[in-house]
């Protein structure tokens, strides 16, 4: 069992998602949701960041906040996964506790 | 498990500008009333909330550090200071207030329960907890 | 699983009003145990039943007052936090010398003490704010 880290905040924006992937441990989740899941597009100023991260922690994206902001599938940084609200459920429940960066 | 979890209070805010780190201090006084353990960790903007000689006088605002110093009296035990956010910051240990821990039972003192560490033991201490709070 | 969640903003200016709620709607469908939802900070302002948005756009607080009917949720929001943002019930209101009361229906105003009674009792607390 291990930490799921919850990030709501657009990366372009906040330090939240850079503090997450400093503060969390290899083998820990990471959900983007809300408005950081632009943290999990290709081709921005944070993507090697986050790709990197994805090399030791799972990270996962929320489809139904992507959707809403006419974010593809086919945009998001390969290794990171998509997860709907259910999704999001199992996440927690899967954990040992949740540690939101909000 | 046993009845007293190890609770975390993550504050990554700064004072008055939102009212963020002063409602979550109401907690923090409220959960040290429920035997719990907890202890404080600041990072990011939160370093702000510890800084020494905060006057709101001119703002019209309730000065509520004077607070963190009182924690120890609340069986606050450890307070946590990233020390990478206090150097991106321009901060060092000096430039925060001292907080005085004593045990009621025991008559030990500890100083300062103030305590700057590096991520990787924030990591860990985030690890050992059982529930972090986030506001 | 039994969870607790806290809800840190208020409805409409941001998204983790409806991300609470979609959340916690998901996994009580799933089966598994809400003990209680705590407002907190503008949070309370989810328990307000003047709240009228247009009627194009949904209603947060009436999604959580059918929830709460449904699943027999305990709604709880802060008494400190809901008496500075003017959230009132017919006890505050009496104690307070208030004219008026707009707590919504399902909705209990208490103390902090009930988030770390929720903390305490539940394997996991679940926050959303801004």
């Amino acid at each position: 069992m291990s930490e799921l880290h919850t990030v709501n905040k657009s990366p372009f924006e906040k330090n939240s998602l850079e503090t997450c992937l400093r503060l969390s441990k290899a083998g820990s989740s990471i959900l983007l949701y809300e408005d950081a899941v632009y943290g999990a597009l290709k081709n921005t100023v944070i993507t090697d960041l986050v790709s990197s991260a994805a090399g030791d922690r799972k990270v996962y994206v929320l489809e139904p906040d992507l959707k809403a902001r006419g974010l593809s599938a086919d945009r998001v940084i390969e290794g990171v996964e998509m997860v709907d609200y259910a999704g999001f459920v199992d996440l927690v429940d899967a954990s040992n506790k949740v540690q939101a960066w909000v | 498990m046993s009845d007293t979890k190890k609770f975390m209070f993550l504050n990554r805010r700064a004072p008055y500008g939102t009212i963020h780190a002063w409602e979550s201090l109401e907690v923090v006084l409220i959960a040290a009333a429920f035997e719990q353990e907890v202890s404080l960790m600041f990072v990011d903007d939160g370093v702000f909330e510890l800084v020494k000689g905060q006057d709101t006088s001119e703002i019209g605002m309730k000065n509520f550090s004077p607070t963190y110093r009182t924690l120890g009296d609340y069986e606050v035990r450890h307070m946590y200071v990233d020390k990478a956010s206090l150097e991106a910051r321009g901060l060092t240990a000096e430039d925060l207030v001292e907080v005085e821990w004593e045990d009621w039972e025991t008559e030990e003192t500890v100083d300062n329960i103030v305590e700057v560490v590096d991520s990787d033991k924030v990591v860990e201490l985030m690890e050992e907890s059982d529930v972090v709070f986030s506001f | 699983m039994k969870f607790a969640i806290q809800v840190n903003e208020g409805p409409y200016q941001h998204q983790a009003s409806d991300s609470a709620y979609h959340f916690t709607k998901a996994a009580l469908e799933k089966g598994h145990e809400c003990f209680r939802v705590f407002f907190y900070h503008d949070g309370v302002l989810n328990g307000t039943r003047l709240t009228t948005p247009p009627q194009d756009d949904r209603n947060v607080v009436n999604n959580w007052v059918e929830l709460a009917e449904k699943y027999d949720l305990d709604l709880v929001v802060c008494v400190a936090a809901a008496q500075r943002r003017g959230i009132v019930d017919e006890g505050e209101a009496e104690r307070n010398g208030k004219d008026a009361t707009n707590i919504a229906p399902r909705f209990r105003i208490s103390g902090l003490g009930q988030l770390v009674e929720a903390a305490i009792q539940c394997e996991k607390l679940v926050v959303f704010g801004d």
